[in-house]
């Protein structure tokens, strides 16, 4: 078992034929993931990658059955993508794409939320997620880092979350899926939701969160796990050394007024019965003390 | 992409959101004649930052003999790490009352929010924080937009009922504007109810979304190198298209991915350093890219070693590797390079960095306590 993606995943990238869009369906599909159709508006009757490409979204679905979407178009078409992926009666849609318009996600969000009766939106500028048990995987994250186990991942870092999959590894432990819920401003699914998830899965023994300095979204996810939560979770917020004001790298990581400060959240947590690790050597300690105990 | 205050109120201007006349100048000469044209002015200092007044940024002048002393004392001064360069001289208005009104996002909500207070003039967020209940919020829906009758409700519940007929078309405009220029905020403080009861925008903020900005080209005219930041390390990585922070420190930091980068920040912390700089390739970074950043880091005459933190997923180490040896090489580096290198094509970049003697580490806390060792001098282990 795994949340979101699994054996049963039939997936369909969006923006396919491109650089970006190759290079990753090949790196999925080494993985186990079960490509079965790629989408570019105009190659529509052709194949790519051994694998059927349509004009549409809603092709790919009628004819091969597609079930989840992977978006690489380029950020001025996400938003579209997106939501014809969702119109098209795909259950989850996972927004690779970094510099999608603010405004364009807005719209797509309400748009899925209109639209879906269960609306799931990874993304966007997020590496996707992997679960290993199932041998799938639907975005970016290196597989070589990616070893089945029994803890579950959410985080909005990109690259940090590599750091802890490779930590979890090199202790000798793996992960049930590792979900990166993306840095933008505006996303689909939240730390709340993706917690959600993970509460019900059994493969799921623990959970690990990794925060970033900026927003408010973990204080949501904090009372839902003060409030009384099945399994242990631990907490690791990077950037907590970042000066007030400066935004670092993408817009979700500043620290402005008093939301999004590094204290703030480290005792939202803290106080929800979260242990939060100072570092990723320590957060790694914690699980490898869990999985021992 | 911050837009100045005369900037934003063209745009509100467009809109048809009503501003005082004023006239921009960038010298005394211009402020006298712009008093001359208007009579009394307020003389305000142009620059992409919050806390002008304070900083002695405005001033009144009834006069000419007035406009030319306040031109003296703001042009050229500097504020929060800005130089004024520009001013913008704006007919004095009698002002009677002073309301709120702003549009920003709301990560949370994930729509636009729209604010109005009758707390007119203060920081919102202190109003927020100290009299929430004097601020009425509202989030249209983004495709149906605002509706009249929805942003009357939000007129009355703010006590301001008896201004409802002038207050709702420029609610309105504003809203439509944040929506059609990408607005990550759009605010109006105050908007002042004048004497003879006409209501206009006394100040203007304007930020559009970077990532939209390919479709508002048409705003590219306002874009100023000093946008932004008032640092010239953080203007010239600008210019080379770097996600570059300066700090006050001297290990400098190129890594990979925001998140990571961050991480290294606070890696360097715990090993008792002081990291000189954020600076983040992003995904999948050539090796000029990497070459043009240790060139950036170098500029910061404080770094004393340099700390390369790569964690391959789209990036790749060999490329990296290459960027960094050509740096080295081209650039006649003296600092000590510290590089910790894992992920996809580690084996290659590792093996390309040995052979051109830079040795390359596994274990970013070490590697993090190396750098800072270097950077205080010491000798590497």
């Amino acid at each position: 078992m795994s949340i979101l993606i699994d054996r049963n995943t039939r997936l369909v990238v969006q923006g396919m034929t491109g650089r970006e869009g190759t290079f990753h369906t090949e790196q999925m599909q080494a993985f186990g993931t079960n490509v079965v159709a790629g989408v570019s508006p105009g190659k529509g009757g052709t194949s790519h990658l051994g694998v059927p490409v349509f004009n549409t979204v809603a092709e790919a679905v009628d004819e091969v059955g597609a079930n989840t979407a992977a978006v690489f178009v380029p950020p001025p078409f996400a938003a579209d993508a997106i939501m014809e992926a969702a119109d098209a009666g795909v259950g989850l849609v996972v927004a690779i794409t970094e510099g999608i318009p603010v405004l364009d996600m807005v719209r797509a969000t309400s748009f899925i939320h209109a639209t879906v009766a269960e609306p799931r939106l990874i993304g966007g500028n997020c590496p996707g997620l992997v679960s290993p048990p199932e041998r799938a995987k639907v975005g970016i994250i290196p597989n070589h880092i990616a070893k089945p186990g029994h803890i579950g991942i959410v985080s909005r870092s990109g690259t940090l979350t590599y750091e802890i999959l490779a930590g979890i590894a090199g202790a000798g432990l793996g992960v049930s899926t590792c979900v990166g819920i993306g840095g933008d401003p505006v996303l689909g699914l939240t730390f709340k939701d993706v917690l959600g998830l993970f509460a019900s899965d059994r493969e799921t023994e623990a959970v690990v969160m990794l925060g970033e300095i900026g927003g408010s979204g973990g204080g949501a996810a904090a009372a839902m796990i003060g409030t009384g939560y099945p399994k242990p979770v631990f907490g690791f917020i990077g950037g907590r050394t970042a000066p007030p004001g400066k935004r670092m790298g993408h817009a979700g990581a500043i620290i402005s007024g008093n939301t999004g400060t590094p204290q703030g959240k480290v005792e939202a947590l803290t106080k929800a019965g979260v242990p939060v690790a100072d570092t990723i050597e320590q957060l790694v300690d914690l699980v490898k003390g869990l999985a021992a105990a | 992409m911050k837009l100045l205050e005369y900037q934003a109120k063209e745009q509100f201007s467009v809109a048809g959101i009503p501003v005082k006349e004023g006239r921009v100048a960038r010298s005394v000469k211009q402020v006298v004649d712009a008093a001359n044209l208007l009579g009394p002015i307020a003389v305000k200092a142009q620059v992409p930052i919050g806390g002008r007044g304070k900083a002695g940024g405005i001033k009144l002048a009834t006069t000419p003999e007035e406009a030319k002393a306040a031109a003296e004392a703001i042009l050229g001064m500097d504020i929060k790490g800005f130089t004024v360069h520009e001013v913008w001289c704006e007919q004095a208005a009698d002002v009677e009352r002073e309301i709120y009104l702003g549009v920003t996002l709301d990560r949370d909500s994930r729509r636009l929010v729209l604010i109005l207070s009758a707390a007119g003039g203060m920081d919102i967020e202190e109003v927020a924080e100290t009299a929430p209940d004097k601020i009425v919020k509202f989030h249209p829906d983004p495709w149906r937009g605002a509706q009249g009758y929805e942003l009357r409700a939000v007129c009355f519940k703010a006590g301001l009922g008896d201004l409802v007929g002038k207050l709702v078309p420029i609610m309105t405009r504003l809203y439509n504007l944040a929506v059609s220029s990408d607005a990550l905020t759009c605010e109006i403080n105050p908007l002042a109810v004048l004497a003879g009861g006409d209501v206009i925008a006394l100040d203007g903020k304007l930020e559009v979304d970077e990532n939209a900005e390919f479709r508002h080209r048409d705003l590219e005219k306002y874009r100023s190198d000093e946008e932004g930041s008032g640092d010239t390390l953080e203007i010239e990585a600008k210019k080379r298209g770097l996600t570059y922070v300066h700090l006050d420190g001297d290990v400098g930091i190129l890594g990979n991915g925001a998140g990571l980068v961050m991480n290294t920040l606070d890696l360097v912390k715990a090993a008792g350093g002081r990291p000189a700089n954020f600076l983040d390739i992003g995904g999948g970074a050539k090796a000029e890219v990497v070459k043009n950043s240790l060139d950036m880091i170098l500029m910061d005459p404080n770094v004393k070693s340099i700390f390369i933190n790569i964690f391959g997923g789209i990036t790749r180490g060999d490329e990296v590797a290459r960027g960094i040896i050509a740096a080295r090489d081209e650039l006649k580096i003296k600092v000590p390079l510290v590089v910790r290198m894992t992920g996809t094509a580690e084996e290659e970049g590792r093996k390309l960095l040995s052979d051109a003697g830079i040795t390359p580490g596994v274990s970013a806390p070490e590697a993090a306590a190396k750098a800072v060792e270097l950077a205080a001098g010491g000798v590497p282990a």
